[in-house]
């Protein structure tokens, strides 16, 4: 056996490895509800048509997109907003003291019970879902980045200011890279939360988006387009922590160095 | 950087200079404690010429930190005076660079070596073509000529200490500031790096204030080793260190005067 074979024998092992459960269970779901005559439990085989039909080339389109809009410019405010307002936070010592109690309290406060709220301040359409969600995911972010700018190393600062780096400098080039892990983590937490905002924003008198659909779908007893809906909404949470994962890798790659050093030391 | 500096220059020339780099005056500092106010340092005066190696040695507990910070304008005294060229420091100036002990917490992981000892020209608004050359000549001053491109977690304690001491000269600074700069490396590296820094002050001709608490190091390294007392930190001597130079850690160490250098401070660091 030529030692290209066996390389390539030995990548097919390891995507074995990674995708054996997967097939496994796609195939129980997939026999185990082939014959079901249950309306609450359609065959697999025709959500999978379903999702092809709603989503790839049919009518449901329209939701989709729209509620990528939603999150898109949702959660692009809250990253921006949470990070501004943190870093301002942490530069105005009597401000962050005096507002602490209240960002936590705002913090804990489940942030569907602002749906109706939200209804009568912002209407039902974009511009309420877009608040709600940024609202909702903002605190995560502004949290850890007043949190890890705070716990910035004294001597790092010390540092910055014998070398001769400016206040402001000292905020972008030092205070910023190093809270970056934990202001990377927030965000992470503030991604989950707005797609959570997402589909609840779109359950209550509204007109689009992915939760509109499944909750519509579900009232009308069109239960393949529920599950369909429900799988587009699982397919969209994997592919934001994908993009999520590959850019913190390029971003923070130099923390999970020094961390891998540090555990072999 | 004067034409006046000289690496040589005895401990009685040093003072002729007209304004001595450091001088410290009457310096007294109290932090605010829990427990009510704690004296780091009761009263320090001494002065620094320019060229000068200058160790200050002492206990810990004895306020050397404070010291250093006080030295580099990080911290002001509760009284009495710092001066830097003759000049009251008040902010950190231009032309100090501070080796901190801790290699660890004062480099930036998430900038490679090159861009750590480029980052003081950098801000100093350096031309870039001038900035490449700067980083290049005092990385090859450190024998890490190849590690530019290298990130400092990827490089062994006594290395990293290596591109901090390159990037405090990058920017040639008339004073070089060093906080225990050898006490987390081993022993072997620990009188590398002693011997490089002797080499480097010469090839730089800045002057050096090196906070120890090890008395060998101080006697090896210094022209004057100025001894601190245990809380409250006070002078209790200042002496020059007539060993003859260029140094060298087998004998310069086995040298009888040494021997005596050690004695002498060791006693009055142990109060016997």
């Amino acid at each position: 056996m030529s030692p290209s074979y066996l390389a390539s024998l030995r990548l097919a092992g390891r995507a074995a490895t990674r995708v054996w459960l997967f097939v496994v269970l796609f195939a129980l779901w997939w026999f185990w509800s082939s014959g079901s005559k249950s309306l609450y439990f359609p065959p697999l085989s025709q959500i999978l048509k379903a999702l092809w039909t709603q989503w790839v080339t049919g009518p449901a389109r329209a939701e989709l997109a729209a509620s990528l809009e939603h999150l898109i410019v949702g959660y692009v405010i809250a990253a921006a907003v949470g990070i501004g307002i943190g870093a301002l936070l942490w530069s105005a010592r009597y401000v962050r003291v005096a507002t602490s109690p209240y960002l936590y309290f705002l913090y804990v406060l489940p942030a569907p019970v602002l749906v109706p709220a939200a209804m009568t301040l912002f209407g039902i359409g974009f511009t309420m879902k877009v608040v709600l969600i940024a609202f909702a995911a903002v605190w995560p972010t502004l949290l850890n980045t007043l949190d890890g700018m705070h716990s910035v190393d004294q001597v790092k600062l010390d540092t910055a200011r014998v070398l001769g780096v400016s206040p402001a400098g000292r905020v972008f080039r030092v205070v910023l890279p190093a809270a970056a892990p934990q202001i990377v983590a927030g965000l992470r937490n503030s991604l989950q939360v707005a797609i959570i905002l997402m589909v609840v924003s779109e359950w209550e008198a509204s007109t689009d988006g992915i939760g509109y659909y499944i909750v519509n779908a579900q009232q009308s007893f069109d239960y393949v387009g529920m599950w369909s809906g429900i799988i587009v909404l699982a397919i969209i949470g994997t592919v934001a922590n994908l993009l999520f994962v590959g850019a913190e890798n390029r971003v923070l790659h130099w923390h999970y160095g020094a961390r891998a050093v540090e555990g072999t030391r | 950087m004067s034409n006046e500096a000289r690496p040589e220059v005895t401990t009685a020339a040093a003072e002729q200079d007209s304004t001595p780099v450091v001088s410290l005056r009457n310096v007294r500092k109290v932090y605010a404690g829990a427990a009510g106010p704690k004296t780091a340092l009761q009263d320090i005066t001494f002065d620094v010429g320019r060229g000068e190696f200058a160790c200050v040695v002492g206990p810990s507990g004895a306020g050397k930190t404070t010291l250093l910070r006080t030295l580099a304008g990080l911290a002001q005294p509760t009284s009495g005076q710092a001066l830097f060229e003759g000049t009251p420091l008040r902010s950190v100036p231009p032309g100090i660079g501070v080796v901190f002990q801790d290699y660890g917490r004062s480099l930036y992981p998430w900038l490679t070596v090159a861009r750590n000892v480029d980052l003081p020209l950098r801000v100093r608004g350096v031309p870039r073509a001038e900035r490449a050359d700067r980083v290049a000549e005092v990385l090859g001053s450190v024998g890490l000529a190849d590690a530019g491109r290298s990130y400092p977690w990827q490089l062994s304690g006594g290395m990293q200490q290596r591109v901090a001491i390159a990037r405090s000269l990058a920017y040639r600074p008339d004073l070089l500031l060093m906080d225990e700069p050898f006490a987390s490396v081993d022993a072997q590296t620990r009188f590398e790096l002693e011997d490089l820094i002797l080499r480097v002050r010469q090839e730089f001709g800045v002057t050096v204030v090196f906070v120890t608490h090890d008395i060998d190091e101080a006697v090896y390294l210094a022209d004057r080793v100025i001894a601190v007392s245990k809380s409250p930190g006070v002078v209790t001597e200042i002496a020059d260190i007539t060993l003859p130079r260029p140094r060298d850690q087998i004998t310069t160490k086995a040298d009888p005067a040494f021997a005596r250098y050690r004695e002498h401070l060791l006693s009055l660091v142990m109060n016997r």
